[in-house]
């Protein structure tokens, strides 16, 4: 009995392990087919529209309702220390440096990234990609390789946006509700938020997760067994698998970026 | 239609396709076990199986898709599977593929998924492709489809744009896997004499997977009968016909009772039902 038990997880651990492998060699043949994706330039900017512009409104409204929640929580704890100035510090760092890249990128994992691997999940059960090889067309080069781009493209920029749109929810708050100046509010952010330490790391970490989550997603949707419940189990891994890496990455981004000790 | 250069030579009576002692093997599940076969170039070749005996995986290790386990498959003298990456590309671009149902790009239109090949392949300039790809939808009747979406189209006329696509590079050769199955009798008969007309016209090579016999042996000139990993019967439709051997028989004239069982294998039914294998 114990035996089995054992060997049971023996062979999870090993499935996990053959699926890392597969993940990193569609990686490398990803990476290997950048060169010659670059001339799918319309392909990319239509991946770019499908990912990144698409992705627009749930970011927008997030970012909006996360900055003002932010605003709103942290003037009732400044409040008791009489700091209440400083509350456009703390919404612009909490977005830049945390929120804005994290939050960013596990709205694109729910919303870009099942789709993505929904899209060649389908395209493998649908015979697609097999009707791609017997043309003579590498499906990593024309169907993967432009997504990826795209991908690692607009996560950047969509974390800009959510954390230039929620340091205006959080001014609205602060300023519009909570009566706060105005000056104090934007001079304080512009002094103490440095651009390369806070935006800077603020940027490299939504790169790195626009990577990651890319690249889980498409890895997901390419390794899909292809029938209905599986497309439906790379969808669900998806979403799963890019919060887990997300939040994991952000701690030891963090640690390395922001450690001052 | 002239025919193309590379089919000039056909006359050669060397095969197009052999096929030699290939063992392919899935999981502990024997697929193809010693199956010799060859298909002559110029002619309308038949493989014919009941369901679930490795007809499409034939079709993939031909194309070089899968790996045999052993033997070895030549297309046009290379051996599929010791070519390297480029070169297998390049035989791939000689030879069509139609797949069960259509695998045409839902991203496109019509008109696109028959361009698409070209676009890929050739640096032909736009108004060329546009005579070539109306040029191809033509062969198949469906110019005029050239602007839906293939969401828009039916099973059959799915097929027929996937056969125009398949045929767009002027192909030595063009492999269909199941392309009758679920067809109404008007798209059936449309699709069957489509394979028989290009196959004649553009002087192609075709290889027909299907376990319809009815509209599969009008095409075909030639008939391969598969099952249990090897080949149980082999001839022209009218050979089939009249074989002996109780594989063809059965497989031929639909018969419930054969060498292939009705049963699944299992327990005799009276232990199964007293439990007594518990």
């Amino acid at each position: 009995m114990i035996g089995d038990w054992f060997a049971a997880r023996g062979r999870r651990v090993l499935e996990i392990l053959v699926r890392l492998g597969r993940a990193h060699i569609l990686l490398y043949y990803v990476l290997l087919a950048l060169p010659s994706s670059v001339r799918l330039f319309r392909e990319i900017v239509r991946q770019i529209h499908s990912v990144g512009v698409r992705s627009l409104v749930i970011i927008i409204v997030s970012g909006l309702f996360v900055g003002m929640v932010l605003s709103l929580q942290g003037y009732n704890t400044l409040v008791h220390f009489g700091a209440t100035q400083s509350l456009g510090v703390l919404v612009a760092l909490s977005l830049v440096r945390e929120l804005g890249p994290v939050v960013s990128a596990l709205l694109y994992g729910g919303r870009a990234g099942s789709a993505l691997a929904a899209e060649i999940g389908l395209m493998k059960a649908t015979e697609q990609l097999s009707g791609m090889e017997m043309m003579a067309v590498d499906p990593i080069e024309r169907v993967v390789a432009p997504r990826f781009v795209a991908g690692v493209l607009a996560m950047p920029l969509l974390a800009a946006i959510f954390s230039a749109v929620g340091v205006l929810g959080g001014y609205f708050v602060a300023v519009g509700l909570l009566g706060l100046d105005e000056g104090a509010f934007w001079s304080q952010m512009q002094g103490k938020v440095d651009f390369h330490e806070d935006i800077g790391n603020g940027i490299l970490k939504s790169v790195v997760f626009g990577f990651v989550s890319t690249w889980i997603a498409l890895f997901q949707g390419y390794d899909a067994v292809p029938t209905a419940e599986g497309v439906s189990l790379a969808t669900t891994r998806t979403v799963v698998h890019t919060a887990l890496a997300v939040l994991a990455l952000d701690f030891v981004l963090t640690a390395l970026m922001f450690n001052k000790v | 239609m002239t025919v193309p250069a590379h089919h000039q030579n056909d006359s050669s009576n060397t095969p197009l396709v052999v096929l030699h002692g290939l063992r392919f093997v899935r999981g502990d599940r024997v697929i193809f076990d010693d199956v010799n076969l060859t298909i002559p170039r110029g002619r309308v070749t038949a493989i014919m199986g009941p369901s679930g005996t490795g007809k499409t995986t034939l079709l993939r290790l031909i194309g070089g898709q899968l790996v045999p386990d052993a033997g070895r498959i030549e297309v046009d003298g290379l051996d599929v599977h010791k070519l390297g990456r480029r070169e297998l590309f390049e035989l791939r671009k000689r030879m069509g593929m139609l797949f069960q149902a259509g695998a045409l790009l839902t991203d496109l239109d019509v008109f696109e998924n028959v361009a698409f090949p070209l676009r890929e392949h050739t640096q032909l300039p736009e108004s060329m492709i546009r005579d070539l790809v109306l040029l191809k939808l033509e062969a198949v009747g469906l110019r005029g489809a050239r602007d839906l979406m293939p969401a828009q189209l039916s099973g059959g006329m799915a097929r027929r744009v996937a056969l125009a696509r398949a045929i767009a590079l002027d192909p030595m050769m063009v492999m269909y896997d199941e392309p009758f199955t679920g067809q109404d009798p008007i798209s059936l008969g449309v699709l069957a004499r489509l394979v028989r007309s290009l196959n004649d016209s553009l002087g192609l090579t075709s290889l027909v997977v299907s376990h319809d016999v009815q509209k599969t042996c009008v095409i075909a000139d030639y008939v391969y009968l598969i099952a249990e990993g090897r080949v149980v019967g082999e001839g022209t439709p009218e050979q089939m016909h009249t074989s002996p051997s109780a594989w063809v028989q059965q497989f031929m004239h639909a018969n419930v009772e054969g060498p292939v069982p009705f049963h699944y294998p299992a327990l005799d039914l009276a232990t199964d039902l007293m439990g007594d294998e518990m």
